[in-house]
């Protein structure tokens, strides 16, 4: 039914994005760039999600409306999240995560 | 709406309006007012029990009502009564009604503090009229968490060690209580029929011997916790010295009952083969609590730790005959419940005013307080002698049932051990009349404490109540005695023809 | 069949003095809340007389025996189906007689108090106590079963108590009535352990069933034996014990001598003449089962009677505190009442010491509360409670003189006085029935001829004393009951007791026996003579007697260190040994677990917090690696 391109393709390409995100989220200290990984998975369980949908179930639709929804998560997320950070600068002068430990222990 | 629920009701919504109140001089008003309204209605409530059982009405709890609540698990809102439930309940009002009074002049949060303490007497009741485990289970753990707040925030001395400790302990028991409630749940028809957190659908199955011995104890031990059974009763002490008036007379008057009655109306009554296999373990620990804790009251310094001790010994008193299993002894344990309440509040209470005048509980810093404060130092000898037990006073209806009822038990251990508990008498004698001399007679020793003002108004209604009510006891108990002892009949039954002595 | 129920009125009228007295007497004028307790008491004495008038002479008497006659039962507290507490008014030969005897004494101890306590502060308080011991104690002889019994044993206790330790701001009456208190109720320990056992037994509590010698109680006798001894005779060596308590027998007589701190006409009524007879009271009561089903039970009754008595009489010698040395005659007294119960036996010529013993105690209860009274009336004037510092007195109180000196003509036993009727039957029965006893109890008549009147001629003969004030004799408020007494104690010795109060209600035929009369009234002039050359005018010879005997007499002025001995075993065992250390354990054991349990769980969580960094990366690192290693466990190893 679907010729071109074979689903490995998006599935390497989700992967890869996915672990660029992760690593990104586990070593980098700024929080702006946590947030950028962030978005990254989501994005790739995207690329997934519509592949697999493409593929799997051409005739449904779920996999479409999951991916939206997500999209709308993140957007939101993306908003609040983006909040904080700018509370929590103009609170701390810094957006470390490291250095934003008051309330630890 | 049944007559029961209204218990629970009541002190709901006077919890409500106390929230709605923007004056918080009212506040105390309106406590006294629900509170007053709810003992009317424990009034009522024997008065209509009463009434009922001359009818001719039979049945083992009345007033039953019950509400499916969660259908899965068969939990109920179940509520019901019988002789016991309701002099525990009256009990309940009347510490109630005297412990507003006797925290009348509560300055510091008071609205939070009289919603704790009826939230408090809010789990107490749900408690007492409760028939479904579940439900039980609940109320229970409502009247042991508003504890901590109320010693924790407006407790005096080392507060929040001792909030902490109390609490700490009590969840302690709650877990194992815990456990064995839903040991029993799950054995609760060995048939396969529907599993039932209701006592009285329990009461009529027998629950296999082997998953009794495992959940006999933990609930004993669970409800234990609570009514001080050594050596679990070190929150005693602590929690009672640091707590405000109030709380230490509804926490030892009533809270300490919920033990009792606990360690009876579910370990014994619905487990009453292990009850019967293992209670000279728990024989021997209470009769420690009874000894050791007369023992431990002679060497106190501190007016609440005496008393405090002497309820570890009186609490272990009721486990005590509860254990022996028999229609006098447990008629006994109730008095003994409902005397030890009255007169434990009235103990805290008379502590609290003078506290209030001297500021000190160190009896060695006080003397001659007769002179002084007369009214409540006579006051504070009633209840001393209602402790040691002297009759016309409550304490002595109480200890005699539990001890001529213990003495029958054929076998000659208990016998043996029940000469041993009698003896407690006259080492409660020593601690009490220890105290009384020198506190109160004597010379006064400080020149600061000529001229303390006696009683007022709110202290002497909450004092006078009391003491109403353990006089009355102990001068025509025989209503009292009489109308448990019918609503123990059943559960005697059941527990003798099980264990034919 | 006559109606006694109005006996009910006996007890309950001063209950209600006490409850009206009580709330409401700080309110009253002081005078008139004594007019009130004195009136009730008043009433009561003639209800008293008139039921003692129809129980001895109108009653019906079956088979030629007084009846136990319930006049009122109700039950009070219930037990089980057949063991059940009620309260009730029973009447028999000896209860009718300890009517008499307390409300006679007690009325004579209000009146003598309205002029004795004038003007003392808590005046109203006094007569509400006095109100409730009158209660108390026709409770307790009037007790229809032995629960009854105890339920008022232990009221008269407390009233004791708060008599006592009257004077609350004394520290000294304050350890007084203490002690009273606790010894007592550890004697009561005793009397509650044996009703315990009695019950368990017998399955009743009721007297008349108890009691009845061809009953189930004892003919059920022997029972299990423990020790060598059946059940029935423990028991009832139990209930003695109360009895011991209560009557200030050896070994528990410590509290009685230290009770005198209490007002002088608390002791004359409680201390004299009677609660401390209670316990012979209740042995009599419980007569037929020490006589027939626990005879070894009788046995150590009789002797800790004997040595009681002996042992008072010897202390009594050397005090000179005028209310102690009166307190160890009354101990020494009590202990030939417990003395003649114990040689007696059931019925028949046997029951001579029964019959003696009721005598006694009856007489003894006039010539005692008498002699504290005249006591009362000796401090009143001179203000001290030391034979040393009087002397002379004679000349100043000529009435308190006259009747002292009638109430201890009485206790030597000289005839036509009381005490010579009573004491020789003792003796008499005695004689009968153990020599050694006799022996005994004959030297303890001596060395009570001789103690009293030591203490009469030292307080009113020797020397003439110079006092700071002048001295006056008592207003009529007191020298009226001294007078009735004494003439209480002249009469009382030719009522017919061995016609009314015998061990089984029928007539007992006994007459003096010259035999044993003539050598007890010698004796008691013996002792006098003897007093009256040591004591008439000031001499040497009881310091030459003491120095001589230096030991023995330090023992005996020192109570045999019998006080000494409890305070040690008490204050330096019990509370050292037993009580700290339990408070010790409670706290640094027991305690210290439950600390010990939440410090672990607090520094172990201490150690592992770091895991909880609070860092988000760190955490997703580890979810991270944990959900790589679960893919790689089902993917690759979960075959």
């Amino acid at each position: 039914m679907n010729s071109g391109i074979p689903i490995q393709y998006f599935l390497i390409l989700a992967t890869m994005m996915f672990f660029a995100g992760v690593y990104g989220f586990l070593t980098r200290r700024n929080l702006i760039t946590i947030l950028m990984s962030v978005e990254l998975i989501l994005n790739s369980v995207n690329i997934n999600f519509l592949a697999f949908n493409r593929y799997l179930y051409p005739h449904k639709l779920e996999g479409m409306f999951f991916s939206l929804f997500i999209i709308a998560v993140a957007a939101s997320e993306a908003a609040v999240a983006i909040a904080i950070i700018i509370n929590i600068y103009r609170r701390f002068t810094t957006i470390n995560v490291e250095d934003v430990n008051e309330m630890k222990y | 709406m049944d007559i029961l629920s209204l218990f629970v009701v009541i002190p709901v919504l006077t919890i409500t309006a106390i929230l709605l109140l923007k004056d918080t001089h009212q506040v105390r008003m309106v406590s006294a007012f629900g509170m007053g309204l709810q003992l009317l209605m424990a009034a009522s409530l024997v008065f209509l029990y009463l009434t009922a059982r001359h009818a001719g009405n039979n049945d083992e709890m009345l007033f039953v009502k019950d509400y499916l609540w969660y259908k899965s698990l068969n939990i109920h809102y179940a509520v019901g009564v019988d002789g016991i439930s309701v002099a525990m309940i009256t009990l309940t009002s009347l510490v109630v009604f005297a412990g507003i009074f006797a925290s009348w002049e509560v300055e510091f949060l008071r609205k939070e503090f009289f919603v704790s303490l009826i939230l408090l007497a809010t789990g107490v009741f749900g408690f007492f009229i409760s028939i479904d485990l579940f439900t039980m289970f609940l109320f229970y753990e409502l009247a042991v968490i508003p504890m901590y707040l109320l010693i924790g925030i407006w407790g005096t001395g080392p507060k929040e060690y001792s909030a902490m400790k109390l609490t700490l302990m009590l969840m302690g028991g709650s877990a194992l209580l815990l456990v064995g409630l839903l040991g029993i749940y799950f054995n609760s028809s060995p048939d396969g029929s529907r599993l039932t957190f209701n006592i009285l659908e329990i009461s009529k199955v027998v629950i296999p011997l082997p998953a009794q011995r495992i959940f006999f104890p933990l609930t004993f031990v669970g409800f234990g916790v609570l009514g001080a059974l050594f050596p679990f009763h070190t929150w005693s002490p602590d929690g009672h010295a640091s707590a405000p008036t109030a709380v230490s007379m509804l926490h030892a008057g009533v809270l300490m009952k919920l033990g009792g009655y606990g360690a009876f109306r579910v370990a014994i009554f619905l487990m009453p083969e292990a009850a019967h296999e293992l209670s000279w373990i728990f024989i021997i620990l209470t009769s420690i609590s009874v000894i050791y804790g007369a023992f431990g009251a002679i060497a106190q310094k501190d007016l609440k730790y005496i008393n405090a001790y002497s309820s570890v010994s009186h609490c272990g008193l009721v486990l005590f005959a509860v254990l022996m299993m028999n229609q006098t002894a447990m008629n006994g344990a109730i008095i003994q419940m409902i005397s030890h309440g009255l007169m434990t509040a009235l103990f805290f209470a008379l502590i609290g005013m003078v506290y209030g005048r001297t500021h000190t509980r160190m009896i060695y810093e006080m003397g001659g307080l007769m002179k002084v404060i007369p009214f409540l130092s006579v006051c504070y000898v009633i209840a001393g002698l209602a402790s040691l037990g002297l009759p016309g006073l409550s304490g002595f209806v109480a200890e005699m049932t539990i001890f001529v009822g213990a003495f029958q038990h054929p076998e000659l251990f208990y016998r043996i051990v029940t000469i041993l508990a009698v003896s407690s008498i006259v080492i409660t004698s020593v601690y009490i009349l220890r105290v009384v001399a020198i506190l109160l007679l004597g010379p006064t020793t400080n020149e600061h404490f000529e001229h303390l003002p006696d009683a007022k108004w709110f202290e002497k209604i909450s004092v006078v109540t009391l003491i109403g009510s353990v006089a009355a006891i102990g001068l025509a108990p025989f209503w009292l005695s009489t109308m448990i002892g019918t609503s123990l009949h059943p559960i005697i039954e059941k527990i003798i023809s099980l264990n034919p002595f | 069949m006559i109606n006694f129920s109005y006996t009910i009125w006996i007890p309950l009228l001063p209950f209600l003095m006490f409850i009206l007295l009580g709330l409401a007497g700080h309110k009253l004028k002081p005078k008139l809340s004594g007019l009130l307790g004195t009136g009730g008491l008043g009433i009561i004495t003639i209800l008293s007389y008139i039921t003692a008038f129809k129980y001895f002479f109108t009653s019906e008497k079956v088979d030629g025996a007084y009846q136990k006659i319930t006049a009122l039962n109700f039950t009070w507290l219930q037990f089980t189906d057949k063991l059940h507490i009620d309260l009730g008014v029973l009447l028999d030969p000896i209860s009718v007689m300890m009517l008499v005897v307390i409300t006679t004494v007690s009325f004579m101890v209000h009146i003598y108090s309205l002029g004795y306590m004038k003007g003392e502060k808590g005046f109203e308080r006094f007569f509400s106590f006095l109100s409730l011991f009158s209660f108390s104690m026709l409770g307790l002889v009037l007790a229809t079963n032995i629960f009854q019994m105890y339920i008022f044993w232990e009221l008269v206790g407390v009233s004791s108590f708060l008599l006592i330790g009257f004077y609350y701001q004394k520290p000294s009456a304050v350890r007084a009535s203490k002690k009273a208190f606790i010894v007592t109720r550890f004697a009561d320990l005793g009397f509650l352990i044996g009703i315990l056992i009695l019950s368990f037994n017998t399955k009743t509590f009721d007297f008349i069933t108890l009691t009845n010698p061809t009953g189930s109680a004892i003919a059920q006798g022997g029972g299990i034996a423990f020790l060598g001894l059946s059940v029935m005779t423990w028991s009832m060596i139990f209930v003695f014990m109360g009895g011991v308590g209560k009557s200030a027998m050896f070994p528990f007589h410590i509290w009685l001598p230290d009770a005198m701190e209490g007002p002088t006409p608390v002791s004359a009524l409680i201390h004299a003449a009677t609660m401390v007879v209670a316990g012979v009271y209740l042995v009599a009561r419980m007569f037929p089962i020490y006589a027939l089903s626990a005879p070894v039970a009788l046995k150590v009754v009789a002797y800790v009677g004997a040595f009681s008595s002996l042992f008072a009489a010897i202390i009594a010698c050397t005090q000179t505190d005028i209310k102690r040395v009166l307190a160890y005659s009354t101990m020494s007294q009590i202990g030939y009442m417990m003395l003649a119960l114990g040689v007696a036996g059931y019925g028949g010529h046997e029951g001579l010491g029964y019959m003696a013993s009721m005598f006694h105690l009856f007489t003894h209860a006039m010539f005692k509360a008498l002699l504290f009274l005249g006591a009362g009336a000796i401090i009143h004037a001179v203000h001290s409670n030391y034979m040393t510092e009087m002397g002379g007195l004679r000349k100043y109180l000529p009435v308190t003189h006259i009747t002292f000196l009638i109430a201890c003509l009485t206790i030597a036993g000289i005839p036509p006085l009381s005490g010579f009727f009573s004491k020789d039957e003792i003796l008499a029965a005695a004689f009968h029935s153990n020599k050694i006893l006799f022996a005994v109890e004959y030297a303890v008549a001596g060395l009570t001829a001789f103690y009293m009147f030591r203490l009469y001629f030292s307080i009113f003969w020797g020397k003439d004393t110079h006092y700071h004030h002048t001295l006056h004799e008592a207003p009529a408020t007191m020298t009226i009951p001294l007078i009735v007494l004494a003439i209480g104690c002249i009469i009382t010795g030719f009522i017919p007791f061995n016609k009314l109060v015998t061990s089984d209600g029928r007539i007992l035929e006994s007459e003096i026996e010259l035999m044993i009369a003539i050598p007890s009234v010698l004796i008691g002039l013996l002792g006098i003579g003897i007093a009256y050359i040591m004591y008439r005018k000031e001499s040497t010879i009881p310091d030459r007697l003491a120095a001589t005997f230096k030991y023995s007499y330090k023992w005996a002025y020192n109570k045999f260190y019998i006080d000494e001995l409890y305070l040690f075993v008490t204050k330096k065992i019990i509370f050292r040994y037993i009580s700290d250390p339990v408070a010790w354990f409670d706290r640094h054991i027991v305690d210290g677990t439950m600390n010990a349990i939440a410090s672990v769980t607090q520094s172990v969580s201490f150690r592992i917090r770091g895991f909880q960094s609070g860092q988000l990366q760190k955490y997703a690192f580890v979810f991270v690696t944990g959900a790589i290693m679960l893919a790689i466990l089902f993917i690759y190893l979960w075959k």
